[in-house]
């Protein structure tokens, strides 16, 4: 840089840091900042795993089973070896048989072999694998394995399969129970005796598959060294290095997991699925790379999806809407096998009660195997289902009892300060400002007047902000960050976080540069890569803006103190240390920001001061006496216009308006994409996305047939953004990726029960179950005006 | 199946391919041209992944083979910028943050691309038409609406930023 340039530089920075300095706030937080990995996907630059290609590369297939529920006798594939251009075929017998599990901490409830050695559970199952040098050959390969089965009676149903003489899914697991949560405080019988008003209801919430446009995939390479690397679509690049090597009983340092460019997780990727266990074991076995690539159709039939749940439903109120007791049981068909099923049964139980306070709640869960595709996380994890059932009967409560239901949610409604017993501490809440911003918003609308066949619904929800219980049992911190300043002022900040879209890298390079005093251009990024990044646990429960945002906080404080010490001697005359700050690359006195000297300057001295090393700080975050389930917690109203065909039954969005609390944002583009993605997502629970199963077999395992939110189908989606500050979160950020999956079904349910007085219990909601129920309310006023009459 | 010689135009750049008469565009784009900024999400034309414009109309390059393109001009999502510089299109979608994965990215410009250049100033729901036939599983769509309607505006022109 010439004298000049450095001159004007700072004399523009002079101008713009006096003023922001003087009250020291954030000067990047939610800006308008394009996403970091912006330009690599806008001109196709980017690489998934999808497309990676290695040299002397083989493509693998998977064998599936036919079956929902079989024993395996015996597995022939002298026919598929003979096949030219086959390399080699594993099945359960070439792995160690191991059962695993994300629940890592808990044994009974590691229960997948990902490649079968005994018995099949569901179709689809991986029986055998095959690698050949083309696709189509390992595909004309699967096709010439042959197996013989011994056919077992199958279950699908979790109530048909907790009776006594249903049969045994897992050996040793009576009435294929697989998990049961209780969750309880106060005293529900007493407080229950105290309400002038009880209302029971059963309530059914469907599946829904994450659907991510990025198929599950893996290419997968095993070398003599006995080091195997794999590229895998995933989540959490560490879960998936400790997985594998627990598996194949490796040492964690020796596998590496490259998940760079991710095509969506959703929550469904981030446990060990097949395509990246069956090309690890073929690598192993055949010392050559082996991608597997799932067709649309594996992907619907062999992965997992959201649980599907039976609740049953008692709440107790005053007359004056003050709530007095509830209580809830579910019982979930979890499929054939555990993988993030626990979870979700304790946070359905849990964010049922959301977001209010109940003086007493009592909940109990029970996960039930069935003979089909197994279930797990997906985005809101269990609170979707909770919502769809607990928003709706508060709407009809508030009917009952001729209440306003916005007041009767605020008169209830959680506060900053509050302590769900024994669970969680409500350290920021916007709910009650959410509350009115909607209700203005419904009564604006209504006033004006709805076009006809047109009606309002809307629902509360919160959600958590990641998870605190180890149930992986990582012995490392849940979120770790490192910093290094080079010489040039340049930053690399490598993170254990995994990009899938949600724009991670871009939220830690803003809070980086906030951090640090840099611009976001002068920071790289780099993540998901097990040899170069610190463990972290990853991508789930919306917690790595939170956890790994702490975590990056803390490296570039370390970084920044140990840059200051070199400003301090250089500058001198200062009493301690924190009178000097960084902004805008620009080195200062708090007090007399005008007295500095800029960033590079400043990275030149420390380097040499350190005798060549170039500056690294460290840091680490894992949540401490939190409660049991999360940090912090999101808030938030959502309204929904919808348009009613009476004839049909068909629906359409019309328009929205969401209220948000999610803490200080940092990344804005990227809060705005997570809250209308959310939307998509949710609206398509309510009343698009079923999916079907016969005897044990998906029945629409396609895009044609599984339908989706379009973009015809896709209403605006105008936010309203509360700011509130949670204590504990990165410059007060919290939660804002999954919550909002949680509202949009409840709301379209009670538009119908606000527009045509139905009522409807299951979801998603199908046309034929509104003409059904439109049908049913005309016959019962029918007979109520005959019976009046006939008095 | 005999093996024959066609030549395809990606990004004006002319390839000879050899390759089996069955192989769809896409195949031939990503495994014998090598260009994998094109996706596939299906194997029932539904996802709109993979579109490319072909002639500057919009094909999803699942839905027709390789030979029915020979010599033909296919523009690709590596086509789009010009001496690092981004198209209109590809500043709307950074500007707007219309891709999340970024896997449906492509098929998106390419999709708007096309409606644009047939039809400069669509309305919204004329705009929503053209990605009718594209799955985004992470934006919602709207964002990828607004980057388009900001390039119909000019935003974007020569000078205009």
């Amino acid at each position: 840089m010439t004298t000049e340039t450095k001159k004007t530089e700072a004399k523009k920075e002079d101008q713009t840091l006096t003023f922001g300095l003087s009250k020291s706030k954030p000067i990047i937080l939610n800006t308008h900042i394009p996403n970091i990995d912006g330009i690599a996907k806008l001109t196709g630059r980017a690489t998934y795993t999808f497309d990676v290609k290695m040299p002397g590369m083989l493509y693998g297939k998977i064998l599936r089973s036919p079956h929902p529920h079989a024993k395996i006798l015996n597995i022939d594939a002298s026919r598929a070896l003979a096949l030219p251009g086959v390399k080699g075929v594993v099945t359960g017998k070439d792995t160690l048989g191991i059962k695993q599990g994300i629940w890592r901490r808990y044994q009974d409830l590691c229960d997948e072999q990902i490649l079968t050695v005994e018995k099949v559970r569901y179709i689809g199952e991986p029986v055998a694998a095959v690698a050949a040098v083309t696709e189509e050959i390992a595909e004309a390969a699967i096709d010439l394995i042959d197996v013989e089965y011994e056919v077992l009676p199958g279950v699908y149903e979790p109530m048909e399969a907790m009776k006594k003489d249903a049969p045994m899914i897992h050996d040793g697991v009576e009435r294929n129970i697989n998990v049961t949560r209780h969750i309880e405080w106060g005293d529900c019988d007493e407080d229950f005796e105290k309400a002038d008003y009880i209302r029971e209801d059963h309530f059914f919430c469907g599946g829904q598959a994450h659907m991510c446009m990025e198929t599950r995939c893996a290419v997968a390479s095993y070398t003599p060294e006995k080091r195997l690397t794999f590229y895998h679509s995933n989540q959490s690049a560490y879960y998936m290095q400790a997985l594998m090597a627990g598996i194949l009983g490796m040492r964690e340092g020796d596998v590496r997991c490259i998940a760079q460019y991710v095509g969506g997780g959703f929550g469904g990727k981030f446990e060990m699925d097949g395509a990246i266990f069956c090309a690890c074991v073929l690598s192993m076995k055949l010392f050559r790379p082996v991608k597997i690539v799932y067709t649309r159709e594996e992907d619907f039939i062999a992965t997992k999806r959201r649980t599907p749940m039976h609740y049953w439903v008692r709440t107790g109120v005053k007359k004056d809407g003050t709530f007095c007791a509830r209580e809830a049981r579910v019982v979930s068909n979890g499929g054939a096998y555990t993988g993030m099923g626990a979870t979700a049964l304790y946070l359905t139980g849990f964010f049922h009660s959301f977001p209010y306070v109940w003086p007493s709640y009592r909940y109990d869960g029970y996960r039930v195997y069935t003979n089909t595709l197994p279930t797990t996380s997906m985005r809101g994890f269990g609170a979707p289902q909770a919502m769809w059932c607990s928003e709706q009967q508060i709407e009809w409560i508030a009917k009952d009892l001729g209440l306003d239901p916005f007041e009767m949610r605020r008169k209830n409604g959680h506060y900053a300060g509050y302590e769900v017993p024994g669970q969680a501490y409500i350290g920021s809440c916007g709910l009650d400002e959410a509350l009115t911003i909607a209700k203005n918003w419904v009564a604006e609308k209504e006033k004006k007047g709805l076009p006809k066949n047109h009606a309002i619904g809307y629902s509360a929800a919160g959600f958590m902000t990641g998870g605190i219980f180890n149930w992986f049992d990582s012995p490392y911190s849940f979120s770790s960050a490192v910093v290094t300043v080079n010489e040039d002022g340049t930053v690399i900040l490598h993170v254990g976080a995994t990009e899938i879209g949600q724009g991670s890298n871009t939220t830690m390079a803003i809070i980086c540069a906030e951090t640090l005093g840099v611009r976001v251009e002068d920071i790289k990024v780099h993540s998901g890569d097990t040899d170069h990044c610190p463990a972290d646990l990853g991508a789930w429960g919306s917690r790595q803006t939170f956890m790994t945002g702490n975590a990056v906080i803390k490296a570039c404080e370390d970084a920044k103190k140990q840059m200051l010490e070199f400003a301090y001697a250089r500058m001198g005359g200062l009493n301690v240390i924190y009178d000097l700050d960084i902004k805008d690359r620009w080195v200062h006195i708090v007090a007399r920001p005008e007295r500095g000297m800029p960033w590079t300057d400043l990275c030149k001295f420390a380097t040499r001061g350190k005798s060549g090393q170039r500056i690294m700080g460290r840091g680490f975050y894992t949540p401490h006496r939190k409660g049991m389930i999360s940090p912090a917690y999101s808030y938030m109203m959502q309204a929904v216009e919808i348009e009613l065909d009476p004839e049909t039954g068909h629906l359409k969005l019309i328009d929205s308006l969401t209220a948000h609390d999610c803490g200080t944002p940092i990344n804005h583009l990227g809060l705005i994409g997570q809250l209308e993605g959310a939307f998509s997502m949710a609206a398509g629970y309510g009343y698009l996305e079923y999916m079907p199963f016969e005897d044990g077999k998906m029945m629409n395992p396609n895009l044609v047939d599984y339908k989706m939110i379009r973009a015809t189908e896709m209403p605006e989606t105008p936010i309203a953004e509360i700011d509130t500050y949670e204590p504990d979160g990165p410059y007060g950020a919290k939660e804002a990726g999954e919550g909002l999956t949680n509202p949009t079904a409840a709301a379209m349910g009670n538009a119908l029960f606000r527009g045509w007085g139905i009522q409807m219990k299951e979801c998603p909601i199908r046309p034929h179950m509104i003409v059904q129920a439109l049908k049913e309310k005309e016959e019962k006023e029918k007979a109520a005006k005959g019976a009046k009459k006939g008095k | 199946m005999k093996k024959i010689l066609i030549t395809l135009i990606v990004n004006k750049q002319a390839y000879e391919v050899y390759l089996n008469p069955k192989t769809l565009l896409v195949e031939a784009i990503r495994d014998h041209i090598g260009l994998t900024g094109t996706k596939r999400g299906c194997e029932t034309v539904s996802c709109g992944a993979c579109t490319v414009m072909v002639n500057d109309m919009a094909v999803k390059s699942c839905s027709i083979l390789a030979v029915q393109c020979d010599g033909m001009n296919i523009t690709t999502s590596e086509g789009l910028e010009t001496d690092g510089k981004l198209a209109p299109i590809q500043q709307g979608f950074l500007h707007q943050g219309s891709y999340q994965c970024g896997f449906c990215t492509s098929g998106m410009l390419m999709a708007t691309s096309a409606l644009l250049r047939e039809n400069p100033k669509p309305t919204k729901d004329e705009i929503k038409e053209s990605i009718e036939g594209n799955i985004c599983r992470c934006t919602g769509y709207n964002s990828i609406v607004r980057a388009v309607e900001d390039v119909a505006s000019g935003k974007y022109e020569e000078g205009a930023l």
